[in-house]
């Protein structure tokens, strides 16, 4: 089956997984990210590619950080961003999904940026744009449900580029809730693409879904066990409001076994990373010294956010 | 075709920019030969001011047609373009299409003082108003040529033709 990402000639139509896409074109990704850092620097943060494009950010879920980074990645390339409030617009007054994509490319859309709750909604919106002639307008998965959160995945990749180059050599833990997590996904299809050859993910049982080791990873649920000389400790959010049921006892207990504190990371290797894809709840998943500590790198994770979502638009836009 | 040697060449354009420039003038040079000619001429006129680099490819007119290109370079002005005098090298002049586009990105950093342009070879086929301060040699080159600066493992520089 052809890839919906990749147009006639192989190049990137829309970015809506990080599965099924080559070694190479994640690779491509990264290096062209490499020089969109330098532009945070200059008198003049602009670059004039997405100049006359018109960006807009569809999101059905709440969201800050990645709203706001793909917002300041667009207006750094020139592009017109429209952010559209789903919470009070024609969605909640019963407007389908493709009716609402149909009406905004009659406002000459070029780029969709989607958050949706349900898997799936940006594939759909893709495959829409394809049955109605309108390939040259591009979509960007934001988060979709439980299923990927490609960007993200992205970013991490470009974190852990920057700090341990090779990947090659690297032993990446995953800990927390991956049941509930895109973030999660995206890792580990990301990781193992580009050739880690260990990926452990680390959690209780009620969090880690069943046969997540067809995916290629180790699961382990003591934490202590698990962390042993990783060279990066990728957190992930308890997703409080993705839980339905009793999953766990409480956030004080899940912190015992699970939240990632000095002395748990000492078993880790002693220039190991810590990252984490926020926003985080101290305490939870993630203890405050720990968080602000040496080893992380979360802020320099939200910087490079900016530097990938440029490089990935603009590739869509030359596409 | 018989080539010039891009070493001498080097050299020629060294020799005609150095009573022009000022203790404070700054070399940009374009990659990728671009900057192994202002490398060239940094070293041969002693300058201060640390050596400039750009990668157009943000600022190329052509980004809509043909997309960004492979391997990215990152662009480093290590001084303060505000004010400061500036010359922008490159190794072969064509369209001028990328000098506009080196020209934009400079004033993303600041106004200079001035911005003058030093080739070593001019080929004709202009598409907008570009004209070299300095050039070390005109050359005829037919529109299915491509007139190629290349640099070999021990840093020598040489001329090369191919196919467009």
């Amino acid at each position: 089956m052809l890839n919906p990402q990749l147009n006639k000639h192989g190049a990137l139509q829309h970015l809506l997984t990080i599965d099924g896409l080559p070694r190479e074109i994640l690779s491509t990704i990264l290096d062209t990210a490499a020089p969109f850092t330098e532009v945070a620097e200059r008198e003049v943060k602009k670059l004039p590619l997405l100049r006359g494009k018109s960006v807009f950010n569809l999101f059905f879920e709440n969201s800050t950080r990645t709203r706001t980074t793909f917002e300041i990645a667009a207006k750094r390339l020139s592009a017109d961003v429209i952010n559209l409030n789903i919470s009070t617009s024609s969605a909640s007054k019963g407007e389908s999904l493709l009716d609402t994509v149909d009406n905004l490319c009659a406002m000459q859309a070029d780029m969709f940026v989607v958050r949706h709750a349900m898997s799936g909604a940006p594939f759909l919106m893709a495959k829409h744009l394809a049955d109605t002639g309108q390939e040259h307008i591009h979509v960007i998965n934001a988060g979709d449900g439980r299923h990927a959160h490609p960007t993200q995945g992205l970013l991490d990749m470009y974190t852990i580029r920057h700090y341990k180059k090779d990947f090659t050599r690297l032993v990446v833990a995953i800990v927390g809730d991956v049941l509930h997590s895109r973030v999660a996904r995206s890792q580990i299809s990301a990781l193992t693409t580009l050739g880690v050859p260990e990926v452990r993910v680390i959690g209780p049982k009620t969090l880690i879904p069943a046969a997540v080791d067809r995916l290629g990873v180790r699961v382990f649920h003591d934490m202590r066990a698990g962390l042993k000389d990783v060279d990066v400790v990728m957190m992930l959010r308890l997703q409080n409001e993705r839980m339905k049921g009793a999953l766990l006892p409480s956030p004080q207990e899940f912190f015992k076994y699970y939240g990632l504190t000095a002395d748990k990371l000492a078993c880790a290797r002693a220039d190991a990373i810590v990252m984490h894809p926020g926003p985080m709840n101290r305490g939870v998943e993630i203890d405050s010294a720990v968080a602000d500590g040496r080893h992380a790198v979360i802020l320099p994770q939200v910087t490079f956010g900016i530097a990938v979502r440029m490089a990935v638009m603009s590739m869509l836009a030359g596409s | 075709m018989l080539l010039p040697d891009a070493e001498r060449l080097c050299a020629a354009l060294a020799d005609s920019v150095r009573p022009d420039v000022h203790p404070d003038t700054a070399l940009i040079g374009i990659h990728t030969g671009g900057v192994w000619v202002a490398d060239r001429l940094h070293a041969a006129l002693g300058l201060k001011t640390p050596l400039g680099s750009l990668d157009v490819s943000f600022y190329r007119d052509d980004f809509s047609r043909s997309g960004l290109h492979a391997q990215l370079k990152k662009s480093d002005m290590p001084f303060a373009v505000e004010d400061c005098p500036i010359i922008i090298v490159d190794d072969v002049l064509y369209t001028g299409r990328t000098i506009r586009a080196a020209m934009n990105e400079i004033f993303d950093y600041g106004r200079p003082a001035r911005i003058d342009l030093a080739v070593l070879i001019d080929r004709g086929g202009r598409e907008l108003p570009v004209c070299p301060r300095w050039t070390a040699q005109t050359l005829e080159v037919g529109a299915g040529k491509n007139l190629q600066l290349e640099r070999s493992e021990a840093g020598v520089l040489t001329l090369r033709l191919v196919d467009a």
